[in-house]
């Protein structure tokens, strides 16, 4: 694992991408724990203030430190999008998986399902999920969940398809294999790479829509922060208080310029041809 | 930087065809490519000088180079599937060339197309003209991109493996239309092609590389009769020949017998809630295996040789039919006694590139071949597994993974995982057909050295008449689904009796090994034999000379362990 590890960061892309994510996964550690002050504590003495050596990024409209915001709202955003991503790829790749080796009518109804929650546009979907649940953590992930699972379906299933055809798989019912132990050991391990690809690109994309959502006033509920909260309560102070909007959007923007770098980086890392190049 | 075409030089006259011939890697598709300046961005020519009709190519200017692309130098390409645009109909393709570089108008261009058409013998020219790629098989469109190519009557014709993809009889079809019709125009030809054997009966000069390098250069038939370099000699040895036939070997008991077997495929239904058509794949046919013996099963693509491959690992359900596995019979086995039945009979795959799971080390694949194996523990079976692949030869290739081999290494992977099991039975198919003819000859050498130490029954699917040859005991010639002929292989060889099998004989080129040193061309006689009394070969037929119908054939004994298929004369 050193070794892998090592060789993820002799990579340009895969060392930013690395360093990057570090840094965004410490802040959301650190926020868990500990920030500077009470990041929903209100204290109107010291409203919109400019960064100084007391609020290093600057105080909100509130007179809540920006700083301590931000981490507390990483904590929020990075833990809504793993799940999201979690939930999303764990039950797409075995549904898809499932449909592309199996076949049939199993297939067909699985298929048609996916389709119909693929026309709903993704935000849109998770707008209704809410609408239903009311904003919190939790509805969030499930609708994100929801609106994403059918492209992960879609990918792993057309990636099962082709793996299929591979004469090492009809080897492996040769040798009195069953089905089952065949997706498991050959099919799956071999569909890793596009999943991987695309949980990186939906980690990108779930903080973005969480963003959205808070955005919209959907997502995480006042007074607890979020990242895409942040960008929506900013807007208005935009002119006397940029920072309010810098600090959470790039935020945002280096997140996902680092996933993306390290997804990239990882699906090379899991391609055994790409080893010693 | 890596140097892959070294000093080589030759010359090529007018209406002459010269064969570059070499193993991949070779450089020999290099050449031609130098030649139209079609080198992949990463290629360059380095130094040296490629004259046509006195003019200077190396380092011509691109403007220079499209004037004489298409209109002197034409080019074939080896994959028919993907030379021809498919959303253009024929007739758009082969008169834009005309157009562009003669300014002929529509009508003029049409009406050569057309004649060339009918001189590469499409049978229908005006209905290819208005036809689109996908319509027609795969000889027909290198034929027609052959059409497409001599249209423009060009003074230099570059075919890069003009035939490789097409099956032996659309092989000589093709070769002879293309060599002929050369002859006539007085158009140079520059054969490339890894197949000695082929070119041997087309080319009057013969160039053969090896890594970059030209080593032999001469006349066809000195080479032939007298090759100088040794690799030229393994190549020409390699070529697949008849062992010396010792007695045959004692026949075992009977292992596998197929009875009436039939297997038909599902077409794609045009609509879901249609019943969709059926495509018998193989018909009633009719095979017996015994212990310790190789049977070879030949035919073109679409003959359904493989499907009974297939039906036999159970790879494929059978419509009909049964086939009797030591007394059971095993289209009805499901569970436990369908695993024991797969224990005993194992598959070796045809594409060496993806038979074997990329993320799996060598050691895991070959042991995978043991987990269904009653009460072996993982360690056993590892070692096992090594021991198996020191059988095939790579005893310390373990920890490697499938992309670190080439083709023939991974084939004696396939080999390795297929028989650590000791199977009794083994299905091949095509096992060889996507390698060098030296690489061949060691798989095929070590499948027989395999066969004398375990004792296994191959039955071996193969479209190369010339490896058929060389190892099978008996062969079964089938054809669209039904066995056309079968017996022992001296039978089928030396007394061929369908009209269909002797046009595959013909059609595979030969060279023979003369008694007194060197090699010569060798073509099969081209004596047609009469129908057993009461019978005839055919009824009615699309080809001429081949039985094609659904109705009845029978299997009628014509010697000594050789049967023919013939439908009663009215």
């Amino acid at each position: 694992m050193n070794g892998a590890l090592r060789t993820l960061l002799r990579r340009p892309n895969g060392a930013i991408g690395v360093l990057l994510l570090a840094v965004m996964l410490a802040a959301a550690l650190l926020g868990s724990c500990y920030t500077p002050y009470d990041p929903i504590a209100i204290e109107l003495a010291v409203r919109l203030q400019p960064p100084s050596l007391q609020h290093w990024l600057g105080t909100d409209e509130w007179g809540r430190d920006v700083l301590s915001r931000l981490l507390f709202g990483a904590t929020v955003s990075v833990s809504i999008s793993f799940f999201t991503v979690l939930f999303s790829v764990l039950f797409g790749a075995l549904i898809g998986a499932a449909s592309g080796f199996f076949g049939g009518w199993f297939e067909r109804c699985v298929m048609a399902f996916m389709d119909a929650l693929l026309a709903f546009p993704s935000l849109i979907m998770a707008l209704g999920v809410m609408a239903v649940f009311g904003p919190s953590r939790y509805g969030v992930v499930l609708a994100l969940s929801l609106a994403y699972l059918p492209s992960v379906v879609r990918i792993v299933r057309s990636s099962v398809l082709s793996l299929r055809e591979k004469e090492y798989i009809e080897a492996s019912q040769v040798m009195g294999n069953s089905e089952l132990f065949t997706m498991l050991r050959h099919i799956l391990p071999n569909s890793i790479s596009p999943i991987i690809v695309l949980a990186s690109a939906l980690f990108g994309w779930a903080l973005l829509a969480e963003s959205a959502l808070s955005f919209l006033g959907l997502g995480v509920p006042p007074p607890a922060s979020s990242w895409g909260g942040m960008l929506a309560d900013s807007r208005i102070h935009f002119a006397a208080a940029p920072w309010l909007a810098l600090a959470p959007g790039l935020c945002i923007s280096f997140s996902l310029l680092g996933i993306n770098l390290f997804g990239d980086a990882l699906r090379d890392q899991f391609d055994p041809r790409m080893k010693n190049l | 930087m890596r140097r892959v075409v070294d000093q080589v030089s030759f010359d090529i006259e007018a209406g002459q065809v010269v064969a570059l011939v070499g193993e991949s890697g070779s450089g020999k598709t290099m050449i031609g490519r130098a030649v139209l300046q079609l080198l992949p961005q990463v290629a360059q020519v380095e130094s040296g000088s490629i004259r046509f009709n006195g003019r200077e190519l190396a380092g011509a200017g691109e403007a220079a180079m499209r004037a004489i692309r298409g209109r002197d130098i034409g080019m074939v390409f080896q994959e028919p599937m993907v030379s021809l645009n498919p959303a253009l109909s024929i007739g758009c393709q082969m008169t834009e060339a005309l157009k562009l570089h003669l300014g002929l108008g529509e009508a003029e261009a049409a009406r050569r197309c057309l004649a060339m058409l009918e001189r590469v013998r499409i049978a229908d020219p005006a209905g290819c003209f208005a036809a689109y790629p996908h319509q027609f098989s795969g000889g027909m469109r290198q034929r027609i991109m052959l059409a497409s190519v001599l249209v423009m009557e060009p003074k230099l014709l570059l075919a890069d493996e003009p035939t490789t993809a097409l099956d032996a009889i659309i092989q000589k079809e093709v070769m002879d239309i293309m060599v002929a019709l050369t002859r006539e125009m007085g158009t140079a030809v520059l054969l490339v092609s890894h197949d000695l054997g082929m070119v041997a009966h087309y080319a009057n000069r013969v160039v053969v590389m090896r890594k970059g390098e030209a080593l032999e250069t001469g006349r066809t038939e000195d080479i032939l009769l007298a090759p100088r370099h040794e690799y030229t000699r393994n190549l020409l040895d390699a070529l697949p020949s008849r062992a010396k036939s010792g007695p045959p070997r004692a026949a075992g008991e009977q292992l596998v017998a197929v009875r009436a077997l039939s297997v038909d495929f599902r077409k794609k239904a045009s609509v879901f809630w249609k019943q969709p058509g059926v495509f018998r794949a193989v018909e009633a046919v009719d095979l017996t295996l015994r212990r310790g013996e190789t049977v070879a099963v030949v035919g073109e693509s679409g003959s359904g040789k493989t499907t009974i491959g297939r039906a036999l690992v159970r790879l494929v359900k059978e419509s009909s039919g049964e086939i009797d596995f030591g007394g059971r019979d095993v289209t009805r086995l499901a569970g436990r006694e369908l695993m024991a039945y797969r224990l005993q009979t194992q598959m070796v795959f045809q594409d060496p590139f993806s038979s074997l799971d990329p993320r799996m080390s060598l050691c895991d694949i070959v042991a995978e071949g043991l987990r269904n194996v009653p009460g072996m523990k993982r360690a056993a079976r590892r070692e096992r597994a090594l021991a198996m692949l020191g059988e095939v030869g790579l005893g310390d290739y373990g920890q490697r993974f499938p992309h670190e081999l080439s083709g023939g290494q991974r084939q004696r992977v396939c080999i390795a995982r297929a028989i650590v099991a000791t199977p009794c039975l083994l299905v091949a198919d095509e096992p060889v057909s996507a390698l060098d003819v030296t690489i061949q000859k060691q798989i095929l050498g070590l499948l027989d050295l395999l066969q004398q130490k375990f004792g296994f029954t191959y039955l071996f699917i193969s479209h190369d008449l010339g490896v058929v040859e060389q190892i099978a005991d008996r062969v079964i010639v089938m054809y669209r689904g039904r066995i056309l002929e079968s017996g022992s292989r001296s039978a089928i060889y030396d007394d061929p009796r369908h009209p269909y099998t002797i046009r595959l004989l013909q059609a595979s080129p030969r060279i023979q090994r003369c008694p007194q040193g060197g090699y010569r061309l060798a073509a099969h006689p081209a004596r047609s034999q009469d129908a057993p009394q009461g019978f005839c070969y055919f009824n009615h037929g699309s080809m001429p000379g081949i039985a094609h119908s659904t109705g009845s054939l029978e299997m009628v004994s014509v010697g000594d362990d050789h049967q023919v298929a013939c439908s009663r004369a009215a």
